[in-house]
């Protein structure tokens, strides 16, 4: 019980933590232009690195498998249709459908 | 998610904490999902289900999450695990530094507001200017938070009837999650760059880096944001709003 408690504990204050620091530091200033432009494309590249690390690693070694197939078949879901939910239906059964050939 | 007003038509109203709670209805449905597979694997790290849904109410931090549970259920320290977690939520620092500028009141008020923010309610209070809405991002987290807890509870009491999650290809959820978030974000070529080079850097990085370290390091990518050329742009875009 110790364990799971130092293990919930921490990651709870850990988490607070970080979401914080920004916040406190800069919150209430103005933005120059160069940190809006900045900004404007943090976005694209925390999510184009969060899709690969999880898609095409496991671990920490680079790794192709069913479940890349069914993100990819997301992917092209959601560029066709704009369907958020049928892009995670579609990854989530294409890469099950595979898993179970 | 930018918000784009058409040239000549007239100005729509601010978006309210329902419409965030709206817009937020996709992700928390595929967060509810990954948060099933949390709740089963949770159990193989010795989690009680109750502190199972515990944590999930608690840290609201689903990458986190996984890493330490991961790590844990692997043999590994409690102290491993959550050097780990820091690294995993390292890239809420780009997050939180980008939204700072956008929340009102003292030190401990923003520092609570900075608590709502997950990835998708982020990218969805981003008005693409560099601001942030902040009825979207508190109303997008709620409806994610509400499913990202009830998706534990269900994962975590009913692991032993829904099996293994890979089975179900639940892993594949969260990034295709992710991946969806990006296409709606990335149009035009110097955002589909900037992706294309954090992903390189992820990838570069994902043999040599403990995890977590990659995806911060890609938000360096963001920097190709301030060659002159994109600082014209964001200034002529300024003038113009």
């Amino acid at each position: 019980m110790s364990t799971s408690l130092a293990l919930i504990g921490g990651c709870a204050l850990i988490t607070a933590v970080i979401k914080a620091v920004g916040p406190i530091a800069l919150g209430g200033r103005e933005l120059p232009d160069w940190f809006s432009s900045l900004v404007v494309l943090l976005a694209p590249a925390l999510l184009a690195a969060l899709v690969v690390t999880q898609a095409l690693a496991d671990g920490d070694r680079l790794a192709i498998g069913p479940d890349t197939a069914g993100v990819a078949a997301g992917g092209a879901v959601v560029y066709k249709t704009g369907s958020f939910i049928g892009c995670v239906i579609v990854a989530a059964a294409l890469t099950a459908a595979l898993r179970a050939v | 998610m930018a918000v784009t007003e058409r040239p000549g038509a007239p100005p729509e109203a601010p978006p309210t904490f329902r419409d965030g709670v709206r817009a937020g209805v996709p992700f928390a449905i595929a967060g509810g999902l990954v948060s099933i597979t949390f709740g089963v694997l949770a159990d193989s790290a010795g989690l009680s289900p109750l502190a199972t849904i515990v944590m999930s109410a608690i840290v609201y931090a689903g990458s986190a999450q996984f890493t330490a549970v991961a790590i844990v259920a692997g043999g590994g320290g409690v102290g491993a695990a959550l050097a780990a977690a820091a690294l995993m939520n390292s890239r809420f620092l780009a997050m939180g530094a980008a939204l700072g500028p956008s929340l009102p009141g003292n030190a401990l008020k923003r520092a609570a507001q900075g608590q709502t923010v997950v990835d998708a309610s982020w990218v969805l209070a981003s008005r693409g200017d560099g601001t942030f809405d902040r009825n979207l991002l508190f109303g997008s987290s709620a409806i994610q938070y509400v499913t990202w807890v009830s998706g534990t509870t269900i994962g975590a009491l009913a692991g032993d009837v829904l099996g293994d999650p890979e089975k179900l290809g639940l892993d594949a959820a969260y990034p295709a999650f992710f991946l969806a978030l990006l296409i709606s974000e990335a149009r035009g070529g110097r955002r589909l760059g900037v992706a294309a080079l954090g992903a390189a850097i992820a990838l570069v990085l994902v043999p040599v880096a403990p995890a977590g370290v990659p995806v911060l390091v890609a938000s360096l990518a963001a920097l190709a944001g301030l060659t002159r050329k994109a600082r014209a742009e964001a200034r002529a875009k300024s003038e113009s709003a």
